[in-house]
């Protein structure tokens, strides 16, 4: 056994939640923000009339969801030089920095979970509501954004936040591109102090507690969002 | 005659909620009881505590000379001799029907494959339908599904058989197959409880009539008497309430 | 795009000793399925009775369900470096050694991580499923005078797991892809073995496409041994009966 020093988190805690929390939230945020965009935009082109795009779009989704999150972090962070290259027209490949291919990943990735969610939200609608507002005369686009996403979105509000948590812990896989966050910070000064014991068990305990206070908020929400639901089915 | 039955001042609580007040009735061997009442009124958690599937906090309930509420009770060797028929039937979906019938007489009565089969194959013939052995539930209407589920039943011969609200996820045209099946029982001298809105059945076999409401027992009498002359106000009206839904 | 396309290098031999690059990644591949085979075998011999635990009130249950929070709300990577760095500190000195020095040692504490991580998983599928079931079966079982552990054995479980063949073949499908954490330990799983080739030989794309279609076959092979078992165990069956029950008239 060795003697455990616990001190260490507390001289650290500077570093770890300034530069690796704010990392990880920085992911967390606009990764999210920005694959829940992309994820309506994927769940739209799933639906369309034109073959080639459905397939495009579905084969994308399948493909990202069979992969190891860690393989598409490795697959973007080379992809991306070469597709900067390809897009500005660059003789070589653009080194775009690994926050930015991180950015670029998270997004990518999280489109693919979040195109499935939004799609089976919209699979969720009563055929009724669909066919009552065609017969109120809106057309494809106004249905779609005014009556079928936001009933899509509301519906699936729990699992769409389960998922955000689900990014934020999946965000420490940055570590396999050698970027900080939380996790990555407590490691190194885990490793400069040999403290590993207590900043890995203290990261995980950080984790825990944010994780388990956001899921009992989904959790409260999603009983809220079932009763109001309920009352107006009644 | 001792009765099969005997239950006193049961009372039963869910939380605050007072479901069963001081019930006290009894049901001696060959007898036919109807249990009816307006809905929430406390019935069905009657009849399932009779066999112990709803706990109880006061009273006592006496079954075939054993005591529901000792410790001591062997609740599942007593409920092998009590059948019960639900009201969505609750047939076992992934198994067929004769698995159905055969499943609790070899792991319960510990009945060999073949003697439970046969047992099994004779009340399928008894409710019609011996051709359907091999079939699943979800294969059979509604109706043929609650006639396997009173084979069910049957095939632990039961000291007695509670029926709660057997028909009334049926389709119309199916609650006669299932009465009748039930009136041939009561004829051969089943001891039965149902709970149960179908006052014909009642009239036909039922030698009295329990009527609850909100929770208590507020009139026990022979049948006839019961439809001649309910005693209470509230008996009567719901009397004339369910009456003129038949009639209509 | 100018990049150098060169699929014979998966002839040419490898620098960490196999005889050629396919077969370093093949032998990815194949550590990749043991890792997730046994991965699955724990969090199935751990999840399923969790599952069924969870359900009961009182003590086990409450453990049931702590188990399923802690595992759930922890990030895979850190369980990852708590099995790796900090359980073998806290271990007796001899057995501390042989982990640290046996070179499987990452291997066994990576899948041990990932099996019990899963489990959490498989606890709340089951669950799930079970809960599904209509609170009559259980009644029902009861009234025949079926004991609790015989209700669960020839009633609930049987059904709960025909129920289950979907989820459980997502599940499976998320272990192999999980398994891709183990390589922040060193194991050289499948996704480490195309990133080792693409630092090795340079060839970026062809590493990863290689490691693409393996991760993709080898879910194929998941969903096609699961849709055996669908049909194998009459799920058909058990499905519309659960439709029928749905659709009929409820009083």
């Amino acid at each position: 056994m060795v003697d455990f020093d616990f001190g260490v988190i507390i001289r650290s805690a500077g570093y770890l939640f300034y530069e690796g929390m704010a990392f990880t939230l920085f992911l967390t945020f606009f990764a999210g923000t920005l694959g829940f965009a992309l994820g309506i935009l994927l769940a739209v082109l799933r639906s369309s009339s034109y073959r080639p795009v459905r397939w495009l779009a579905a084969t994308y989704v399948n493909t990202i969801r069979s992969l190891p999150l860690v393989l598409v972090i490795f697959w973007f962070f080379f992809l991306v030089p070469f597709v900067t290259q390809w897009v500005v027209g660059s003789p070589r490949p653009v080194a775009v920095g690994a926050v930015w291919s991180a950015l670029i990943t998270f997004t990518l990735f999280e489109a693919a979970y979040f195109c499935e969610i939004i799609r089976s939200g919209i699979n969720g609608i009563p055929r009724g509501q669909i066919e009552a507002s065609s017969a109120l005369g809106f057309r494809p686009v106004q249905r779609f954004l005014l009556i079928i996403l936001p009933q899509a979105v509301r519906n699936m509000t729990p699992v769409i936040l389960t998922q955000l948590i689900i990014l934020f812990q999946d965000t420490s896989l940055v570590y396999v591109v050698s970027l900080t966050d939380f996790l990555g910070a407590a490691g190194k000064i885990g490793q400069r102090d040999g403290r590993l014991v207590e900043m890995y068990l203290f990261s995980a305990a950080v984790y825990f507690v944010i994780c388990y206070a956001a899921s009992i908020l989904v959790r409260r929400l999603s009983e809220r969002n079932t009763i109001s639901l309920a009352r107006v089915g009644s | 005659m001792a009765a099969l039955i005997d239950m006193k001042l049961v009372s039963k609580w869910y939380g605050d909620l007072h479901v069963l007040k001081e019930c006290t009735a009894s049901v001696t061997k060959g007898e036919v009881v109807v249990i009816c009442g307006p809905s929430g009124s406390g019935k069905s958690t009657l009849i399932k505590c009779l066999n112990g599937l709803e706990q109880i906090q006061k009273g006592t309930i006496i079954v075939d000379g054993i005591d529901l509420g000792s410790p001591k009770t062997d609740l599942p060797a007593l409920r092998s001799r009590i059948g019960m028929v639900f009201q969505h039937f609750e047939l076992f979906p992934h198994l067929d029907v004769l698995a159905n019938l055969t499943l609790a007489q070899t792991k319960v009565l510990r009945r060999a494959k073949a003697e439970a089969e046969e047992r099994a194959m004779t009340l399928l013939k008894r409710v019609g339908l011996e051709a359907k052995a091999r079939s699943y539930p979800a294969q059979l209407s509604g109706g043929q599904q609650q006639r396997v589920a009173i084979a069910r039943a049957l095939a632990m011969d039961p000291v007695a058989v509670l029926f709660d609200e057997p028909t009334s996820a049926l389709d119309p045209e199916m609650i006669s197959e299932v009465l009748d099946v039930m009136v041939a029982l009561a004829r051969e001298g089943t001891t039965m409880v149902a709970v149960t809105h179908e006052m014909g059945f009642a009239r036909q076999v039922a030698d009295r009539v329990i009527f609850m409401d909100g929770g208590e027992i507020v009139e026990d009498a022979p049948s006839g008497g019961f439809f001649e002359q309910p005693q209470s106000e509230r008996a009567r009206a719901f009397l004339s309430k369910i009456l003129a839904h038949t009639a209509g | 795009m100018n990049y150098y396309w060169n699929w014979s290098i998966f002839f040419d031999p490898a620098p960490d000793g196999s005889a050629t690059y396919l077969q370093m990644i093949l032998a990815g591949a194949a550590t990749t399925c043991i890792i997730a085979v046994f991965s699955a075998a724990i969090a199935i011999a751990v999840g399923v009775p969790m599952g069924i635990a969870a359900r009961q009130s009182g003590m086990v249950g409450s453990a049931a369900r702590a188990y399923v929070e802690l595992f759930r709300n922890i990030p895979l990577l850190a369980q990852m470096f708590l099995w790796y760095f900090v359980l073998p500190e806290l271990l007796p000195r001899d057995l501390q050694i042989l982990v640290k020095q046996s070179p499987d040692g990452p291997l066994v504490l990576g899948t041990l991580s990932l099996g019990f991580y899963s489990a959490a998983r498989i606890c709340e599928q089951v669950r799930a499923a079970l809960n599904a079931i209509r609170a009559g079966q259980w009644q029902a079982a009861r009234a025949l005078g079926l004991r609790p552990v015989q209700t669960y054995r020839y009633v609930l479980l049987p059904r709960a797991f025909r129920l289950l063949i979907p989820t459980m073949t997502s599940e499976f499908i998320s272990i192999v892809k999980n398994s891709a954490v183990i390589l922040t330990i060193g194991v050289m799983e499948l996704t480490a073995s195309a990133r080792a080739m693409q630092e090795y030989s340079f060839q970026i794309f062809e590493s990863f496409i290689a490691a693409t279609l393996l991760y993709l076959m080898i879910n194929f092979v998941i969903v096609a041994i699961m849709s055996a078992a669908e049909v194998l165990s009459g799920t058909e069956a058990d499905r519309s009966a659960t439709r029928t029950h749905r659709g009929g008239k409820h009083g």
